[in-house]
C-alpha cells in the first residue's frame, strides 16, 4: 500500500482538499493525461498521477474507483473542480515535479515494499 | 425481459457539447446500483459503459436518451442518439481509430478507446446507426443477481 504521507513528503506535494486524511492508503499507482486509458487500465482503488487539471479527471476518477489524483508540473484544477472532489471524498495532491520524476520517486516507495505498481 | 421483473427504471436526457455536465448521468448511474445493493465490480463495469456512452453523446451527437433498467440478474442500458452516426461501424470499434477534434482530445479523450471499452466491459453489446439520424447501443452488464428490491 502506498500511503498519502509519504506520498506528500517524496513529491513535496500540497493537498488541495480540504479534510483529507494523510494516512488514505492506495493499493496501486496508474499514471495517464489520457482518460479513456485510465477508465481501461487503471485499477479500484489507484492512487492517479495526471497532468490534466480539469473536472472530466474528477468524473473519470468517481466512475472507475480511482482512489486519489496527484497533479504534476504544477498543475493545478480550478476551487469549483477541488470542491466537487472534496464533496465526493476525493483526495486531490499538487507536486511542482515533473511526470517522469514524480513516478519514479513512487516506483521507488513501491519497490520498498509498498507493492504499489499498477 | 417482462416489465413485472424490473426492479428499477429511469432516463437521463444528454446533451452533445454538454462537456460542464460531462459524467452527470454515468455519477448518478453509478450511486443508483450502489443504492440498490448490486456488487463493486459491475457497478464499476456499468458506470464506465454509461460514462464512455455519454462522452460520446457529448463529443459527437446532437442529443441521446440513456434509459436504464435494473432487473433480476442484469442492467440494461440503451443509449439512442440523433446524431451524424457512424459510417463504418467496424471501424469505429477497431481500438486507436477516432475522428476526435484536438478541443476533444486535450479534455483526456478522443482516444479511440471509447466504444471499444464499452464492449469490453459488456456482456451484451449491439450498436446500430444510421448515417444522418443517429446511433443506438444496448448493452447488458449481468450482475450476481443479488438486487434489493
Amino acid at each position: 500500500m502506498i500511503v498519502l504521507k509519504d506520498v506528500l513528503a517524496l513529491l513535496d506535494a500540497e493537498v488541495l482538499t480540504t479534510g483529507t486524511d494523510p494516512e488514505a492508503a492506495f493499493q496501486r499507482v496508474f499514471a495517464s493525461d489520457l482518460m479513456s486509458d485510465v477508465l481501461t487500465s487503471a485499477q479500484p482503488g489507484s492512487l492517479l498521477l495526471t497532468g490534466l487539471a480539469n473536472s472530466h479527471v474528477v468524473s473519470t476518477c468517481r466512475v472507475a474507483d480511482v482512489a486519489g489524483v496527484v497533479f504534476v508540473q504544477g498543475k493545478r484544477p480550478s476551487p469549483a473542480v477541488v470542491e466537487e472532489a472534496r464533496a465526493k471524498g476525493l483526495p486531490l495532491i499538487s507536486t511542482k515535479m515533473p511526470m517522469f520524476e514524480a513516478c519514479a520517486r513512487i516506483a521507488g516507495l513501491a519497490g520498498e515494499g509498498g507493492h504499489g505498481r499498477g | 425481459m417482462g416489465e413485472a421483473e424490473s426492479v428499477y427504471r429511469k432516463e437521463f436526457p444528454v446533451k452533445g457539447g454538454d462537456f460542464a455536465n460531462a459524467g452527470a448521468a454515468a455519477c448518478e448511474i453509478k450511486e443508483l446500483l450502489k443504492d440498490l445493493g448490486i456488487d463493486a465490480a459491475t457497478v464499476r463495469r456499468a458506470a464506465i459503459v454509461a460514462y464512455e456512452s455519454e462522452m460520446n453523446v457529448i463529443m459527437y451527437a446532437r442529443e441521446a436518451r440513456m434509459d436504464l433498467t435494473v432487473s433480476l440478474g442484469k442492467v440494461h442500458l440503451v443509449v439512442d442518439d440523433r446524431g451524424p452516426g457512424i459510417p463504418d461501424i467496424e471501424l469505429a470499434l477497431t481500438e486507436g481509430y477516432s475522428t476526435a477534434t484536438a478541443e476533444m482530445r486535450e479534455l483526456g479523450f478522443g482516444a479511440g478507446m471509447g466504444l471499444p471499452n464499452i464492449k469490453r466491459n459488456a456482456d451484451v453489446f449491439a450498436i446500430d446507426s444510421e448515417v444522418g439520424r443517429g446511433t443506438r447501443l444496448d448493452i447488458v452488464i449481468r450482475t450476481n443477481g443479488h438486487v434489493n428490491p
